[in-house]
């Protein structure tokens, strides 16, 4: 155990980063290329401090640990942070994306790269607060806080229907928001705290639980997102810049399924209960069509897009299956997710910044002239698919078979999934790198620089070392899952008795 | 040893992938076939160890997936049926590495080429040495990649990467039944081990479960959903569809997967799976009246193609049809020895016809060829030799598997036999008729080659001859040679465990006891098949043009191969285009949109243009739409909501 509060340090350090940047003075030329170096050190200095805290991290705890307890506005409303087996994992993917979202903005950004930076690491700070706040409230106003920049990053750095799709999602977070708020307050209301873990110890009677369960419910499943307010999505990522489809799917798409795991389960069992048919069905929706949605795309990205929503489905199915399995798998499937659908943002960035194109029309015979791009989108690609070997199927698996336990129909038709992935994946890839070089304007194409394969790499690695050995992350999350699963199970029983 | 099997072929992959372009085409070639020649002679090694000398044994490598009680690990498990196909797996893929040198040296991409083959050869070997139901699973869905890569290895072919795409989504259909039944074999025994799932089949056969909010038998289901992976991957009816448009990829591909071991996997997975299948009769009876159908179908079609690797493609589905009746009568060790056979003749007669083809400027029209025999005559030999091993003359290597197979569906005891004895006879007239109408086509007759392709023909290389002659030996010696040890009077003690036989399950003795008529029929029909074809090819050439003609609707009906694809096309291709854009447009653009938030913000919109007009920007959306939040949380606390 560190004698310093490591959480708070890693939650600021990019604020740090960016005050800094915006003290930087001088021409603009200068000021982007400083901001851009400050970006990239402060997000790698923070990526190494949350790689200490994963050393020091004991996966065999099912308690909170770095535990940091500051008075804050006083009545029972305090600055907790901490960690458990189900959080550590979501901070890591935050800091690793972080230095290639900076590195992926490296040329492609021009305007405005000072505000750029900032808005980053604001978005940083924002995203690691989200996993590490133990109190109700500063997990809201994390939560919450995280739309602006995000919000920044599309409406200003975003394509041509920038503001609609800023605007479009601004509209269903806000939904989602205001319902949360509600439910805060009538959690303090009762509690008269906004401690998590008092909330989560404390029994709502099942009336309660069922509003406040949907009252989250609504917010949460924006954030997935599920069918069917899911259509912000492919409309955001559209619009937003390389790195901010990359945070977008990579982490901010992962607080819905992180904030289920960690209020609708915990504090509303009976609820959560009783919406698993509910969850189930939206679930197998969202992989049946916007599978089938996805087929039809002619963005690369939207197509991309499509395919997280069906990707989450897998997600929120394990969750509520309430199995070992389910829930660990759901996570894995979270994490991998992170670093696949990141990886295909930066595919379609890599030959974006060439073309100036997301028409999947556009382009095709990619791999006459670009091996190694067309290597890399292959892996991804059959990552995406599943391919067992890679860490897309682990996840995907698991939650198959945690479900099968609960519903037979349910596993059933997710796994239709399986199919359907295949067919969109591979059309996109075959659109893209096969068939002859007939565009005019592809003829000059060059293959991946230096700086692309850098930023690559580590998705590269991470999909295949765990797909072949996804034990390092099964292990670290087992037991608090474990003991999550344990006490929602206990909570379901008490009731008969 | 066991180790170096497996993981060679990967690390030769790895080298010619990865470093391919830096060390050149030829050193890449030589670095993996080098490795395949170490690893098959290390095969022969292991098969006389573990099926002969030692028995079987199992190396742990690496852990896998933990969760809860669910485990699965890399885990090599080396039995006899495994050592068998090892031998096959490792003997074929070297033979098929030394061969491509020669027959893709001309190709701008031999490296990718080379390491396409190595990786699939080590996910066949990934595959066959699993020791639980998902390793065996990564092989499988390995094998398809690999599949897939090389049957659009030409990817600038539109035909070849549209093949690739569907034989990889037709296996993944069959790859959803497997997935659903490792995981009803997980919910029931709690363990997706091997040795755990089999020990635990006696008590499964007793019990029933909820499936589908229906109660059935546990076993069969099991059996059923597993099958249904097989189907996929040994392209049995209605799962078949991918298999002839795969010879797209280049010949030596259509050898190694599509022939000799890739397809198969549905047949080892059956064969292993026997203590499961064994107890669950209802399931052996659909695998029966499958394998029969395939047999009898695929042999009907072959009969009117004109592609020759199409012609070899419709065979290879058949054959593995017989493999299935083999299955599904519980003569698991005749299937296997089928399977070790056809091997042998299958990637010789595919490799022949790539030499054929490599001969003829890559023509494959067998109506544009023709009297070829005194042209490429070595060529013409071993296709002659494939041809007899297939079609089963006497003392050949498929005289000994294929006609063991139709009589132990004769002996059988299964509701279906007698349909399955049946089709099976027929469509050995039929593989006859094919196959030697394949040969008089090509090889005899008047030659139908335009002047300038005949300038260019020339027998191929020694590096394609030598591997060609080597098949040819075990075309001619893999049956007699090995028929005592897989299929005779000791056949229990070489199998060991690795095959498990019910107690009333005597299949493998009663095939001996049959009536002469029934021994005899694959011989006659052979013999019939040869003279039809003769008669046809040879002697009135002008004849099959006739009854083509007179039988216009049965021969369409072939040519189109029964109309599967146009019939897929109907039920599956189109519905699923249209439903994709009626949801996109439908649902997410008219009712999810036009109803959410494009409605809410005109409505917005509107409102705010009479409230004040300030400029377009979104900031200022921002801000009045948390004005709205706001006001409708104080409002609702105000009116006493909250309590």
């Amino acid at each position: 155990m560190l004698d310093w509060p490591i959480l708070s340090t890693i939650t600021y350090l990019p604020l740090l980063g960016a005050l800094f940047i915006l003290l930087i003075p001088g021409e603009d030329e200068t000021v982007g290329k400083n901001a851009r170096a400050v970006a990239l050190w402060t997000t790698v200095a923070t990526l190494v401090l949350s790689i200490v805290m994963l050393v020091e991290f004991d996966g065999s705890r099912t308690d909170l640990q770095f535990l940091e307890q500051a008075g804050w506005l006083g009545g029972g409303i305090d600055y907790v942070m901490g960690v458990d087996g189900i959080s550590v994992l979501f901070i890591i993917l935050t800091t690793s994306l972080m230095p290639l979202c900076i590195l992926a903005s490296w040329e492609s950004i021009k305007t405005r790269v000072r505000e750029y930076m900032v808005a980053f690491l604001v978005l940083e700070t924002l995203m690691i607060g989200v996993f590490c706040a133990q109190d109700l409230l500063l997990f809201y106003l994390f939560f919450e806080a995280g739309l602006i920049p995000m919000f920044m990053i599309i409406g200003i750095w975003g394509g041509a229907r920038r503001v609609y799709a800023s605007f479009k999602f601004f509209l269903y977070t806000l939904l989602g928001s205001v319902l949360m708020l509600l439910a805060l307050i009538y959690m303090y209301w009762q509690v008269g705290t906004t401690n998590m873990t008092e909330l989560a110890n404390f029994q709502f009677t099942s009336t309660e639980q069922t509003w406040l369960w949907l009252a989250f419910f609504a917010s949460f499943a924006v954030k997935m997102p599920m069918w069917p307010v899911h259509t912000w999505l492919p409309d955001a990522h559209v619009e937003a810049p390389t790195a901010g489809s990359v945070i977008l799917a990579g982490v901010l798409l992962k607080m819905g399924g992180y904030g289920f795991l960690r209020f609708s389960l915990p504090m509303f069992p009976l609820a959560s209960d009783m919406f698993t048919e509910l969850v189930f069905a939206l679930s197998v929706i969202a992989i049946i069509y916007t599978s089938l949605v996805a087929l039809a795309q002619e963005d690369m990205k939207k197509l991309i897009a499509y395919s997280s929503v069906a990707h989450m489905g897998f997600v929120t199915m394990g969750i509520f299956a309430a199995t070992q399995q389910g829930v660990q798998g759901a996570i894995f499937q979270m994490l991998s997710h992170g670093w696949i659908s990141g990886a295909l943002f930066l595919c379609v960035g890599v030959i974006y910044d060439r073309m100036h194109t997301r028409e999947i029309a556009a382009y095709g015979g990619l791999a006459n002239r670009m091996p190694i791009y067309a290597a890399v989108f292959m892996l991804f690609t059959m990552a995406n698919v599943g391919l067992p070997g890679t860490s897309g199927f682990v996840g995907e698996f698991l939650t198959i078979i945690g479900t099968f336990q609960v519903s037979t129909w349910t596993a059933l038709l997710a796994a239709t999934g399986v199919i359907l992935s295949a067919c969109y994946a591979l059309t996109l890839y075959r659109k893209i790198s096969f068939g002859a070089l007939e565009n005019e304007a592809l003829q000059s194409i060059t293959d991946m620089n230096g700086r692309e394969i850098a930023v690559i790499a580590a998705p590269v690695a991470a999909t295949i070392i765990f797909g072949i050995w996804p034990a390092p992350i099964l292990d670290l999350v087992s037991a608090s899952v474990e003991a999550l699963l344990v006490n929602y199970h206990d909570a379901l029983t008490g009731v008969g008795n | 040893m066991y180790e170096a099997i497996v993981f060679l072929p990967l690390l030769g992959a790895f080298i010619a992938g990865v470093f391919g372009p830096i060390i050149g085409a030829r050193a890449s070639t030589y670095v993996t076939s080098g490795f395949m020649v170490l690893v098959a002679i290390l095969s022969a090694v292991a098969f006389a160890k573990v099926a002969i000398y030692e028995g079987p044994k199992t190396i742990t490598i690496l852990e896998w997936i933990h969760s809860g009680n669910f485990e699965a690990d890399w885990k090599l498990r080396i039995d006899t049926l495994t050592a068998i196909m090892l031998v096959v797996v490792n003997g074929v893929s070297c033979l098929v590495h030394i061969y491509s040198i020669g027959y893709m040296s001309h190709d701008p991409h031999q490296p990718r080429f080379f390491a396409y083959l190595s990786l699939f050869t080590f996910a066949m070997l990934m595959l066959v040495t699993a020791d639980n139901f998902l390793q065996l699973f990564f092989g499988w869905e390995g094998v398809g990649l690999a599949s897939y890569l090389l049957i659009g290895f030409w990817f600038k072919k539109p035909s070849a990467n549209a093949a690739a795409i569907k034989a990889f989504v037709v296996n993944r259909v069959g790859d959803f039944g497997l997935i659903l039944g490792i995981g009803a074999i997980f919910f029931t025994v709690g363990s997706i081990h091997f040795d755990d799932v089999f020990a635990a089949a006696p008590a499964l056969a007793e019990g029933n479960f909820v499936f589908l909010g229906q109660i059935v038998p546990i076993l069969p289901t099991i059996c059923l959903l597993l099958f249904m992976g097989a189907m996929g991957k040994s392209a049995q009816f209605l799962l078949h569809t991918w298999l002839p448009d795969a010879m797209e990829g280049p010949t030596p591909v259509s050898a190694l997967i599509h022939a000799a071991t890739m397809v198969t996997a549905g047949v080892f997975l059956v064969a292993r799976c026997s203590p499961l299948f064994e107890l669950a009769p209802s399931a052996m009876t659909v695998v029966v009246i499958f394998g029969a159908i395939t047999a009898f179908f695929a042999a009907t079609v072959g009969l009117v193609q004109n592609d020759i690797k199409r012609v070899i493609a419709y065979s290879t589905c058949s054959q593995l049809g017989y493999m299935f009746v083999a299955l599904g009568v519980g003569a698991y060790q005749v299937a296997i020895f089928h399977l070790f056979t056809h091997a042998f003749f299958k990637a010789l007669l595919f490799l022949g016809a790539g030499s054929l083809i490599h001969a003829v400027d890559n023509e494959q029209d067998m109506t544009k060829m023709g009297g070829l025999r005194e042209m490429i005559p070595f060529t013409w030999l071993f296709m002659l030799i494939g041809t007899l091993a297939l079609t089963g003359f006497p003392f050949m290597a498929g005289y000994f598997s294929k006609d063991a197979i139709i009589e132990a569906a004769f002996a059988a005891h299964n509701p279906a036999h007698m349909f399955a004895f049946t089709l099976l006879v027929v469509s050995a007239l039929f593989t006859s008729f094919y196959s030697w109408r394949l040969m008089f086509m090509t090889f005899h007759g008047k030659t139908r080659l335009t002047n300038d392709q005949l300038s260019r023909i020339h027998e191929s290389p020694m590096v394609m001859l030598i591997p060609l002659l080597l098949l040819s030996v075990g075309a001619v010696a893999a049956g007699f040679a090995f028929k005592s040890l897989f299929i005779g009077d000791g056949q229990a003690g070489f199998w060991a465990s690795s095959i498990f036989t019910a107690v009333d399950n005597h299949i493998l003795h009663d095939l001996h006891d049959v009536p002469k008529l029934v021994k005899f029929s694959p011989l006659i029909m052979m013999v019939t098949g040869f003279v039809l074809a003769w008669y046809y090819y040879i002697a009135r050439p002008d004849l099959p043009a006739v009854v083509a003609r007179e039988h216009e609707l049965l021969y369409r009906f072939l040519v189109k191969k029964w109309y599967f694809d146009e019939l897929y096309h109907f039920i599956f291709v189109r519905p699923a285009k249209w439903l994709a854009r009626l949801f996109w447009k439908g649902g997410d653009g008219f009712i999810i949109d036009g109803f959410g938030p494009d409605g809410i913000a005109s409505t917005v919109l509107n409102v705010t243009r009479n409230v004040v007009r300030l400029q377009s920007g979104f900031v200022y959306h921002y801000a009045f739409a948390m004005l709205l939040g706001v006001a409708g949380l104080i409002s609702w606390f105000m009116l006493g909501g909250g309590k």
